[in-house]
C-alpha cells in the first residue's frame, strides 16, 4: 500500500480550503485589518451545503452536472499529483498529460455550465477562461517537460521524487526559470491577481467569479471546494519544485510539503496585497511571457 | 478475398439498381442503402478475421490494360482503414436514408445515391489495390463520384462554385501522384505494388514530397486544404460526414502506403510533416474558431485533425531515422490512432450538424440556440463528440493525443534535434487543443445551450429513430475507443510491423510500454464516472425536501432579458481571433449608430481563406490572364480540332521514332 | 560548469526580454542600466579565483559609467526633451517578445558552430554575446523614439562586452576601454542631438527626421 499516496489526497482534501484562509489573513495583515476567521471557507462551504436551490428556466442538466464533473475530474487529478517528495497514489509514465488534460476537462465543463445560462455576462467569463488558457497550457507542458528532460522520468511523481538539491546546484537557472512559469501559469489558472481578481465587483472585469454568477447553494459549493482543490494541485506542482528538501521520512516529508503549501498561501496574499490586476488585454500577454520562460528554459537546458 | 470482392460487387450492383429506379426515388434510396449495409457486413468479415488471427489475403488478374491488373491484397495497413470505412459508410447511408427524405419529390434522389455507392466502393478499391494503375484509377473514380455527391444541390450558386474548386484541387493532386507513380514505376519497372521496395537516395525524397503535395491535396495539408472548406458545407451532411470521416484519410492512407516503398526515411521527412502539422492544426482550428457557419466550422477542424494525425506521422518518421523504437512505434500508433478516432466523431459531428441543418433550416450558428432542450438525444452525442474532439479524457481522442504526447515525452531526453522537434509537437499540440476545448465550447455551447436566438429554432423537433440511431452508435463508440483503449492495442501491433519495418517483437515490446498507461487512463476514467456518480447522489440527497426553485437567470439582476442579448458565437471567440488578427484577418463591416435615438447600426464579420485570398487567387488570375492569350487556338471549329489532334499523333510518333 | 555564471547570463537575456517587453522609457532606461552593472559583474564570476586590482578598478569604472553616468544622462535628455514617455514600437510587444526568444535559439545555433581560440568558460557565453547585440539592434529598427535608439546601442556594448568577456580572457580590458570610450562618445553626441532635435521639432520622434530628405514621394491618392 501506498501509505504516503493515501496521505497526499488526504491533505489535499482537508487542506486545500485552508490556503484560502491563509490567503485572506495574509491580505488582512497587509491592509492593518483583523480579517477573516482562517477556516472561513470550511464555514462557507457547510452553510452552502445547507441551502436549497434556485435554477434558471434557461439551463439543462450541463449546468448541474458541469460542477459535478468537475470535481470528479478533479479528485481524480488529486490521486495523480504527488505532494512534495511523496509520490502519488497513482503514478504512470505520462501522467503528467493526463494531469493537464483533466484541467482542460474541468474547463470545458465549466464554460459550458456557464454558457448554459445565456447570460452575456457569463459568456463573457467563459470567453475570457479559454481565451488565458492558450498559453498556459503550453507554458505548463513544457515547463514539465523540461523538468522531465533533467530528471529522466515521465511521470509527475517520478519528476518529483528525483527533483533534489543537488539538481538546484546543477541547474539552478533553468529551474528558476520554471518555477518561474509555474508560479504565473499557477496564478493564471485559479484566477488570482494579476490575471483576475477575487474580490472584485463589477462582472464585467472577471473571469472565474463571473463565470458562477448562476450558480447557488449546494452548486456553489461544489464549485469552491473544486477550486479550492485546483489551486492546491497546481500549487504543489509549485511547491514540490522549489522546496526541494527530502527527510527520508513520508510523515515528515508531508510537513515539510504542508509548510511549503501554507509559505504559498502567503506568497499569494502578498502579491494579492502589493500588486494590481493586469488590464485584461495585457492578461494575454503575461502568459506569453510565462511560455516564454518556459521556452528559454528549454534553449539553456538543451546543453 | 472473396468476401471483400462481393462486397464489392453489391455495392456496384445496388448502386446501378439505385440508378435504374431513379424515377422511384424512395426505393432506389431503399435499395442502395439495403446494398451498402450488407455490403459493409461482408466486407467487415475479412477485416475481423485478419485482426484476430493475422490472415494476410490476396487476389490477383491480369488485364489487357498495359501495366495494369487487378491485383488486391489485405494486409495491415488495408485492414486498419477499411474498418472506418466499413463502418461510417453504413452509418452514413441509414441516416442518409432519412435525411434525403425532404429531397425525394424534388430531385432525383437515386443518381445521388449511385455516386454514394461509387464512392464507398472505391474508397474500398484504394486502399486494397496493389497495382498503380488500378489504384490511380480508383482514385479518379472516388475524386469524381464525390464530385458529384458534393454538387447534389447543383442549382444553388455556392454549391457550384464548391464543387469546380473541389474538382480542380483533385485534380492537381492527382497529377501529383501520377507522376510519383511513374517515378516509382521507372525505377522498379514495373506498377505493381509489390515491386516498388526500398528506393533510396535522391530519388525517395523526391517521391516523398510528391506525395506529400499529392496526397496532402486529398487529406487537406495546410495549404493545399482549401476546397475543404467550400466542399463539406456544399455536400448533403451524410456525405459530409463520409468525406469528412474517412475519404480525407485516404491521402493519409496513400502516404502511409509510399513510406512503406521507401528506404530509411531522413531527418527532415519527420522534420517536414510536424511542420506541416503544426501549421495545419493551429490554423485549421484558428479559422475554425473564426468561422459561423456549422459545416464549415467542421470541415476547418477537418484540416486540423489532419494536422494532428500529420504530427503523429512526422513523430513517428522522426523516431524512425533516429532509431528510436520508441518514438517511432508510439508516432505511428498515435496517428493511425487518430484516424480512427476522428473517423467517428468528425462523423458523428457531420452528422449531429446534419440533424441541426435538417430541423433549423440554417447553418448559421449565431441564430440558433438552446437545441439541447428540444434534441436532448443528438445534443447529447454532439456534446460526447465535441468533448472528444477536444482531447478530454476519457474519451477516444485523449488516446489518440496522448500517444503523440507520450512519443514526445520520450523524444524530450533525446539529442538536440529530436529534442527541438518533440517540445515543438508538444506546445503545439497543448495549442491546438486549447483552441479546440474553445472552438467546440463556442460551438455547442451557442447552438445547443441557452435560448433560441432568432426563430429558427423555434420548432426543432428530436430526429427520428433511423436517424438518429448512427448518431448513438458513434457516440458509444468514441466513449468505448477510449475507455477500452488497453484491449485495441493489439489492433496496432498487427499494422506496425509493416509500416515501420521494426520486427513484430519490437513492435510488441514498445506498446506494451504504452499499455500500462492506458490501462491507468481507462481506469481514470472509471474513476471520474465512479466519483461523479457518488457526487452526483450526494447532492441530490442533500436537496432532498429542500427547496428547489425555478426562475429567470440571474444575470447580475437583468430583469428583462432577451434571447438576443446572449452571448453570441461570434463574440466569445473574439478575444482569440482578434489576437491571431495578423494571421486570420477577420474583416468586419460596421454601420455604427448615429445621432441621439440611432436606428440602423450594425455589424458582420467574414473570416475567408486566406491562402485562397492571398495565394491562390492571384496565382490563378495570373494564370487565367496568361492563358487568354491561348484563346485563338479555340474557335469552335471541328475541322481544326481535329487538325490538332493529328498533328499531336504525329509529333509524338516522330519523337518516338526519331 | 558553475551554476552561477549561467544565472548571471540568463540574468542578461532576461533583461533583454523585459526591455522589449517595457512600455515605459524611463522604465528601459533603468533596464538597460542594471543590465550594464550586471554584465561589468561578469569578469568578477566568471574568474573568481583571480581577481586582480586591475580588474577591480575596471569593473569599478563600468559599473560606475554604465549604471550611474549614462542614466543620469539619459534621464536628463529624457527630461529636458520633455518627451511622452511610452516607447511607441513599430512592433508589439508580443510579437517582439517572441523575435527576442527567436534570436536567442538562432544565437545558440550560431554559437554552437561558431570556432573559438580556445575553450570559452561556459558554452552559453557565445550565444548570449549574440543574442544580446541582435536584439539590440532589434531594438534600433523596432522603436521609433531616438532615446530608445541610445538604448538600442548600449545594448549592443553590453553583448560586445560579454563577447570580449568570451574573447580575452585575461586582458579585455584593452578592447573593452576602446569600445566603452566610443559608446560614451556616441551617447554624449545622442544626448546632445536629441536635446537639438527636440528643440527644432518639438519632439522626439525619429518618424520626422525623414522630414530632412531631400526626395519627397508623390502624393498618394488616397483610397475610399
Amino acid at each position: 500500500m501506498n501509505v504516503s499516496g493515501y496521505l497526499n489526497i488526504f491533505l489535499a482534501l482537508v487542506f486545500s480550503p485552508f490556503l484560502f484562509g491563509v490567503i485572506n489573513r495574509t491580505k488582512a495583515f497587509f491592509a492593518g485589518r483583523h480579517g477573516q476567521p482562517i477556516f472561513q471557507l470550511y464555514f462557507d462551504l457547510g452553510k452552502l451545503l445547507r441551502k436549497g436551490a434556485v435554477y434558471s428556466r434557461t439551463t439543462t442538466w450541463i449546468f448541474r452536472g458541469g460542477p459535478i464533473i468537475g470535481l470528479a475530474a478533479l479528485l481524480m487529478a488529486t490521486a495523480i499529483v504527488p505532494g512534495g517528495k511523496n509520490g502519488a497514489v497513482i503514478a504512470f509514465s505520462g501522467d503528467v498529460i493526463l494531469f493537464i488534460y483533466l484541467l482542460g476537462l474541468v474547463r470545458f465543463f465549466a464554460v459550458l455550465a456557464a454558457l448554459d445560462t445565456g447570460s452575456s455576462f457569463e459568456g463573457m467569463g467563459a470567453s475570457r477562461e479559454v481565451q488565458f488558457a492558450l498559453f498556459a497550457e503550453p507554458a505548463i507542458f513544457l515547463a514539465l517537460a523540461v523538468l522531465a528532460r533533467r530528471t529522466g522520468q515521465i511521470s509527475l511523481s517520478g519528476i518529483y521524487a528525483d527533483l533534489t538539491f543537488e539538481t538546484w546546484q546543477i541547474a539552478a537557472p533553468v529551474l528558476a526559470l520554471v518555477a518561474g512559469t509555474i508560479l504565473i501559469v499557477f496564478l493564471a489558472e485559479n484566477a488570482r491577481i494579476p490575471v483576475d481578481d477575487p474580490n472584485t465587483h463589477l462582472e464585467l472585469t472577471m473571469i472565474h467569479e463571473v463565470m458562477v454568477l448562476d450558480h447557488g447553494g449546494v452548486d456553489l459549493g461544489i464549485i469552491l471546494y473544486a477550486s479550492a482543490l485546483k489551486f492546491w494541485l497546481l500549487g504543489s506542482l509549485f511547491i514540490g519544485l522549489v522546496v526541494p528538501l527530502r527527510t527520508g521520512n513520508a510523515g515528515l516529508d508531508a510537513v515539510v510539503f504542508l509548510a511549503g503549501m501554507t509559505v504559498l498561501g502567503i506568497i499569494v496574499g502578498a502579491v494579492e496585497s502589493v500588486m494590481a490586476r493586469v488590464r485584461l488585454l495585457k492578461v494575454p500577454n503575461l502568459l506569453l511571457v510565462a511560455l516564454l520562460l518556459s521556452v528559454l528554459a528549454l534553449i539553456f537546458g538543451m546543453r | 478475398m472473396f468476401l471483400i470482392l462481393a462486397a464489392l460487387a453489391l455495392l456496384l450492383l445496388s448502386g446501378l439498381g439505385a440508378l435504374g429506379l431513379s424515377a422511384f426515388s424512395r426505393k432506389a434510396a431503399c435499395l442502395a442503402v439495403a446494398g451498402i449495409v450488407l455490403a459493409c457486413l461482408l466486407g467487415a468479415v475479412p477485416v475481423l478475421r485478419f485482426f484476430l488471427n493475422g490472415q494476410e489475403v490476396s487476389f490477383s488478374l491480369a488485364l489487357h490494360i498495359p501495366y495494369a491488373a487487378f491485383s488486391v491484397a489485405l494486409d495491415g495497413l488495408t485492414a486498419f482503414f477499411l474498418l472506418p470505412i466499413l463502418v461510417l459508410s453504413a452509418l452514413a447511408a441509414i441516416y442518409g436514408l432519412e435525411y434525403m427524405e425532404s429531397w425525394v419529390d424534388k430531385k432525383s434522389v437515386g443518381v445521388s445515391w449511385f455516386f454514394f455507392n461509387l464512392l464507398i466502393a472505391s474508397m474500398i478499391v484504394v486502399v486494397i489495390a496493389r497495382n498503380a494503375v488500378l489504384f490511380l484509377l480508383a482514385w479518379e473514380v472516388m475524386s469524381v463520384a464525390s464530385y458529384f455527391l458534393v454538387t447534389f444541390e447543383d442549382e444553388r450558386k455556392e454549391v457550384q462554385k464548391a464543387g469546380m474548386i473541389y474538382l480542380a484541387a483533385m485534380q492537381m493532386g492527382t497529377a501529383f501522384l501520377l507522376a510519383l507513380f511513374i517515378s516509382l514505376g521507372q525505377t522498379s519497372g514495373s506498377m505493381n505494388f509489390d515491386h516498388f521496395r526500398d528506393v533510396s537516395g535522391h530519388l525517395a525524397s523526391v517521391i516523398f514530397v510528391l506525395a506529400v503535395i499529392g496526397f496532402g491535396v486529398k487529406a487537406g495539408f495546410v495549404p493545399f486544404h482549401v476546397w475543404l472548406p467550400e466542399a463539406h458545407p456544399a455536400a448533403p451532411s451524410h456525405v459530409s460526414a463520409l468525406m469528412s470521416g474517412v475519404m480525407i484519410k485516404m491521402g493519409i492512407y496513400g502516404l502511409m502506403r509510399i513510406l512503406i516503398f521507401l528506404g530509411p526515411p531522413p531527418v527532415w521527412w519527420g522534420g517536414l510533416l510536424i511542420a506541416i502539422g503544426i501549421v495545419s492544426g493551429i490554423l485549421g482550428i484558428l479559422f475554425a474558431l473564426a468561422q459561423q457557419d456549422l459545416k464549415r466550422l467542421l470541415a476547418y477542424s477537418s484540416v486540423e485533425n489532419i494536422g494532428i494525425i500529420a504530427l503523429g506521422l512526422g513523430v513517428g518518421l522522426l523516431g524512425m531515422s533516429a532509431g528510436i523504437p520508441i518514438i517511432a512505434v508510439l508516432g505511428w500508433t498515435g496517428a493511425l490512432w487518430h484516424v480512427l478516432n476522428h473517423a467517428c466523431f468528425k462523423g458523428l459531428l457531420f452528422l449531429g450538424a446534419g440533424a441541426v441543418v435538417h430541423e433549423t433550416g440554417t447553418r448559421e450558428i449565431d441564430r440558433l440556440g438552446g437545441l439541447l432542450k428540444k434534441m436532448p438525444w443528438t445534443g447529447g452525442c454532439f456534446l460526447t463528440a465535441a468533448a472528444a474532439i477536444c482531447g478530454l479524457p476519457p474519451l477516444n481522442g485523449f488516446i489518440g493525443e496522448f500517444l503523440i504526447y507520450f512519443a514526445a515525452f520520450n523524444g524530450v531526453a533525446q539529442e538536440s534535434r529530436v529534442f527541438l522537434f518533440s517540445l515543438g509537437v508538444m506546445a503545439s499540440l497543448a495549442m491546438i487543443g486549447v483552441l479546440a476545448v474553445a472552438c467546440f465550447t463556442k460551438v455547442f455551447g451557442t447552438v445547443f445551450l441557452g435560448e433560441p436566438r432568432t426563430e429558427y429554432g423555434l420548432k426543432a423537433q428530436e430526429i427520428k429513430g433511423l436517424m438518429l440511431a448512427p448518431l448513438l452508435i458513434l457516440a458509444a463508440g468514441c466513449a468505448a475507443i477510449g475507455v477500452l483503449s488497453p484491449l485495441l492495442v493489439p489492433i496496432f501491433s498487427r499494422v506496425l510491423p509493416e509500416v515501420t519495418g521494426l520486427s513484430a517483437d519490437i513492435v510488441q515490446e514498445n506498446l506494451r510500454r504504452a499499455t500500462g498507461p492506458m490501462v491507468f487512463i481507462s481506469a481514470s476514467g472509471a474513476g471520474i464516472v465512479l466519483l461523479g456518480g457518488m457526487i452526483a447522489f450526494f447532492r441530490r440527497n442533500l436537496l432532498k425536501g429542500r427547496k428547489v426553485e425555478r426562475s429567470l437567470t440571474w444575470d447580475c439582476g437583468y430583469a428583462a432579458p432577451s434571447p438576443r442579448m446572449q452571448y453570441t458565437a461570434s463574440s466569445f471567440a473574439q478575444p482569440l481571433t482578434g489576437f491571431f488578427g495578423a494571421l486570420i484577418r477577420t474583416r468586419r463591416q460596421i454601420v455604427r449608430p448615429q445621432g441621439i435615438f440611432p436606428k440602423e447600426a450594425s455589424l458582420a464579420t467574414r473570416t475567408p481563406d486566406i491562402f485562397e485570398q492571398r495565394f491562390y487567387r492571384p496565382v490563378f488570375e495570373r494564370i487565367y490572364h496568361a492563358v487568354l492569350k491561348l484563346r485563338f487556338f479555340q474557335h469552335g471549329r471541328l475541322q481544326f480540332y481535329i487538325l490538332y489532334i493529328l498533328i499531336a499523333l504525329l509529333a509524338l510518333l516522330i519523337w518516338k521514332l526519331k | 560548469m558553475s551554476s552561477g555564471i549561467d544565472s548571471v547570463l540568463m540574468g542578461i537575456i532576461l533583461m533583454n526580454l523585459w526591455l522589449v517587453a517595457t512600455s515605459r522609457i524611463s522604465a528601459c532606461i533603468k533596464i538597460v542600466a542594471f543590465q550594464g552593472i550586471l554584465v561589468a559583474f561578469l569578469p568578477f564570476v566568471a574568474h573568481a579565483s583571480s581577481v586582480t586590482v586591475e580588474t577591480s578598478l575596471f569593473v569599478l569604472a563600468t559599473v560606475a559609467l554604465k549604471g550611474f553616468i549614462f542614466p543620469w544622462l539619459l534621464f536628463r535628455a529624457l527630461r529636458e526633451a520633455n518627451v511622452r514617455r511610452e516607447v511607441e514600437p513599430f512592433i508589439g510587444y508580443p510579437v517582439s517578445m517572441v523575435f527576442c526568444v527567436f534570436i536567442f535559439l538562432i544565437s545558440m545555433w550560431l554559437g554552437a558552430r561558431l570556432p573559438m581560440p580556445r575553450p570559452v568558460f561556459s558554452a552559453l557565453v557565445v550565444p548570449v554575446s549574440f543574442a544580446t547585440i541582435l536584439i539590440g539592434f532589434f531594438i534600433i529598427i523596432s522603436r521609433t523614439k531616438a532615446l530608445t535608439q541610445v538604448l538600442g546601442y548600449l545594448v549592443i556594448e553590453n553583448g560586445i562586452y560579454v563577447f570580449g568577456m568570451a574573447l580575452l580572457v585575461e586582458q579585455p580590458v584593452l578592447v573593452e576601454l576602446a569600445i566603452l570610450l566610443d559608446v560614451f562618445v556616441a551617447v554624449f553626441v545622442m544626448g546632445i542631438a536629441i536635446f537639438h532635435i527636440s528643440r527644432e521639432f518639438d519632439h522626439i520622434d525619429t518618424h520626422h527626421l525623414s522630414q530632412l530628405r531631400d526626395w519627397t514621394a508623390p502624393k498618394e491618392e488616397v483610397r475610399p
